[in-house]
């Protein structure tokens, strides 16, 4: 049993003030969807908790099991147990997508897998994201494209098994097909136990494929409404009109 | 410019076997301006007397000779006339040059590889020839270590339709100074792959050209260099498209760190009116690690035809790039190890490409070594 707890978390970029009281408790076995228009922070909290250096912490703390993360280096908080899905996963040249999986399979799990056992994790895992297996040795998402990067995100959130996986938009640019693939990997994911997932998105229509436990509506820098599923439904048909008029 | 007239190039157009044609460089010349001066101990100006010692040890491939003759031979000084100060210096020091000849239709079975060791106090002056008959082929490896203020020329002579492997590691001691260069011309048919790797030195000014002598030349040049702190680590190209039909293709990446480290890579192309069809591209990366350390990097690229098959360059210098070491930690891997990541990666891609394969070893362990520093 996993907990992650956000306590009137603040976070400025660039003296600007973005998040503004975001609280939020996501246990293992729960799945959250957060909804919100463009630019109310959504991002801007998942990059927080990961620890991006732009984002800057104004008060607030971000507790994984008891343990600050807060307090923890990017890399530490992921080897906690956190995974960030980006919604813009960046292009590393030169660095193979095999060669940077092992580096962090490693890392994560504190000792180097064995080679055998880790190519057919690896392959395991594509093969489940459809993911073709000439991509292992291609450059980190170089030339991949949109939907491409976010099947990546989801094998490496398999392969890493965090307690706590952040999901930032991994349905958008997605087609059909590619978004059962990924929901499946989420759901798979989900079926493993001991893990919470806070997924973001626009669009209910990944909700359908990942049920959520709860709903949160994000607007202004910090969550205003929560409820169940029933909520996303509400937000399809009536827009956010009436959460932007009031933390305005 | 008169109708029967050709364009001529501004680029390299003096050349000289007599050192009274070329002036004590003062730093304000474009060849000089990157280069600090003082610290060439005297290779500039004739006051380097040539009282040291750089120890040549040859393993040589069966099938090829080597040879130490003196200043009259033939072969010596056939395909090059010195460009600059430094370069004339040395041709007019050197005492003894070493020949290797690959024989025509040799295929050399193994690298022949030259270790240059310098043994400290003194300037020293070498010449070197590395002639390689038509149709045969060869790896050559020189590997230059140990303490020594350094000039030379080495002449890659390659012959109708044969083909040429150089590797040539600059891996000196801190205090080294070296100022080299490297002629290559090419004949008919030619092909020609130079990876040069400079690691090591106070001073390292080291500059490769290519030269055509019939059309087909094919010419591949491609170097990385590690700078750290102090470092002032120069490489100046110069491809002379004067054939029609001829190849080049220039790569060469470079990391710094450290206070005052210093890169400067010059990359020139000429591509003359005669020289119609010419395929040429030059790029010059470079990742800068740290503050302090500086990259100054020029593409010249001069086209004085319309007809050429394809011509380019691109330069880079940048930064770490902060979005990419956050994602690698954001997946575990720790702030070092990402940024070894990275750097390896970025100068990996070109490491694999050093023709033989231990030194891709070493290149790629001296590398991590001076990441761990
Ligand atoms: N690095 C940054 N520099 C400057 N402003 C930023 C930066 N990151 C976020 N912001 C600003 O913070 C606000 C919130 O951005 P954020 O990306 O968190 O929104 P979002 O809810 O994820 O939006 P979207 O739905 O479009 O992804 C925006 O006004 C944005 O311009
Ligand atoms: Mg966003």
């Amino acid at each position: 049993m996993s907990t992650l707890e956000i306590r009137d978390l603040h976070v400025a970029v660039e003296d600007k003030e973005i998040l503004r009281g975001v609280n939020l408790t996501v246990n293992s076995g729960q799945t959250h969807a957060i909804m919100g228009p463009n630019g109310s922070g959504k991002s801007t909290l998942a990059y927080a908790i990961a620890g991006h250096p732009k984002y800057t912490v104004t008060g607030g703390r971000v507790l994984l099991d008891g343990v600050d993360l807060l307090e923890l280096s990017v890399d530490e908080r992921a080897r906690a147990g956190l995974f960030l899905a980006m919604q813009y996963p960046v292009e590393v040249p030169g660095v193979s997508v095999s060669n940077f999986l092992r580096s962090a399979v490693t890392a994560v799990r504190g000792e180097a897998p064995k080679l055998r056992e880790f190519a057919k994790d690896l392959k395991n895992g594509m093969d489940a994201l459809s993911i073709d297996p000439a991509f292992a040795q291609r450059n980190l998402n170089e030339g991949f494209s949109g939907g491409e990067k976010k099947r990546h995100e989801i094998l490496q959130m398999e392969l890493l098994n965090p307690k706590i996986a952040v999901l930032d938009e991994t349905d958008s640019g997605l087609d059909v097909d590619a978004l059962r693939v990924v929901s499946e990997g989420i759901n798979r994911f989900r079926a493993t136990g001991d893990t919470g997932v806070l997924l973001i998105t626009h669009y209910t229509r990944i909700l359908r494929y990942v049920k959520p436990d709860f709903v949160h509506v994000f607007a202004g820098g910090r969550i205003v409404e929560a409820g169940g599923p029933e909520l996303a439904d509400k937000l399809e048909a009536e827009g956010y009109e009436q959460y932007t008029k009031a933390s305005a | 410019m008169g109708l029967n007239e050709k364009p001529l190039s501004t680029l390299h157009e003096k050349s000289s076997y007599d050192l009274g044609d070329f002036d004590v460089p003062t730093g304000r010349e474009e060849a000089w301006r990157f280069t600090p001066l003082t610290r060439l101990k005297g290779l500039h100006n004739g006051k380097a007397e040539a009282a040291g010692h750089v120890r040549l040890d040859v393993d040589a491939a069966p099938e090829v000779t080597v040879e130490t003759v003196g200043r009259d031979d033939a072969r010596v000084g056939k395909s090059f006339t010195p460009t600059d100060r430094v370069s004339a210096q040395a041709w007019n020091s050197f005492e003894k040059a070493t020949v290797i000849t690959v024989p025509r239709e040799a295929v050399a079975s193994k690298p022949t590889v030259l270790t240059l060791t310098g043994e400290g106090d003194g300037a020293a002056y070498g010449h070197l020839v590395v002639k390689v008959e038509p149709l045969a082929e060869a790896v050559v490896v020189l590997d230059h270590k140990g303490s020594a203020v350094y000039a030379d020329n080495i002449e890659f002579v390659v012959g109708e339709g044969a083909n040429l492997k150089v590797v040539s590691l600059q891996d000196w001691d801190d205090d080294a100074v070296h100022v080299s260069h490297h002629h290559a011309q090419l004949a008919k048919d030619a092909t020609f792959r130079s990876f040069v790797v400079t690691l090591g030195g106070d001073l390292v000014r080291l500059s490769p050209s290519v030269a055509y002598t019939a059309p087909g030349g094919d010419a591949d040049l491609s170097g990385v260099y590690f700078v750290d702190a102090g470092q002032h680590l120069e490489h100046r190209l110069l491809v002379d498209h004067s054939q029609p039909h001829c190849k080049s293709n220039v790569d060469y990446r470079g990391a710094l760190q450290g206070d005052r480290a210093h890169a400067v890579w010059i990359g020139d192309v000429i591509i003359r009116v005669e020289a119609e069809g010419t395929d040429t591209y030059e790029l010059n990366r470079n990742l800068i690690l740290t503050d302090g350390a500086r990259a100054d990097s020029v593409p010249n690229l001069e086209i004085l035809t319309g007809e050429v098959a394809g011509a380019g360059h691109a330069s880079a210098s940048g930064r770490l790039d902060d979005e990419h070491i956050f994602y690698l930690q954001a997946r575990g891997i720790p702030h070092d190890e990402a940024r070894r990541l990275v750097v390896r990666g970025f100068l990996g891609q070109l490491i694999e490409k050093i023709h033989v394969e231990e030194l891709r070893e070493r290149v790629m362990s001296a590398v991590e070594a001076e990441l761990a520093r």
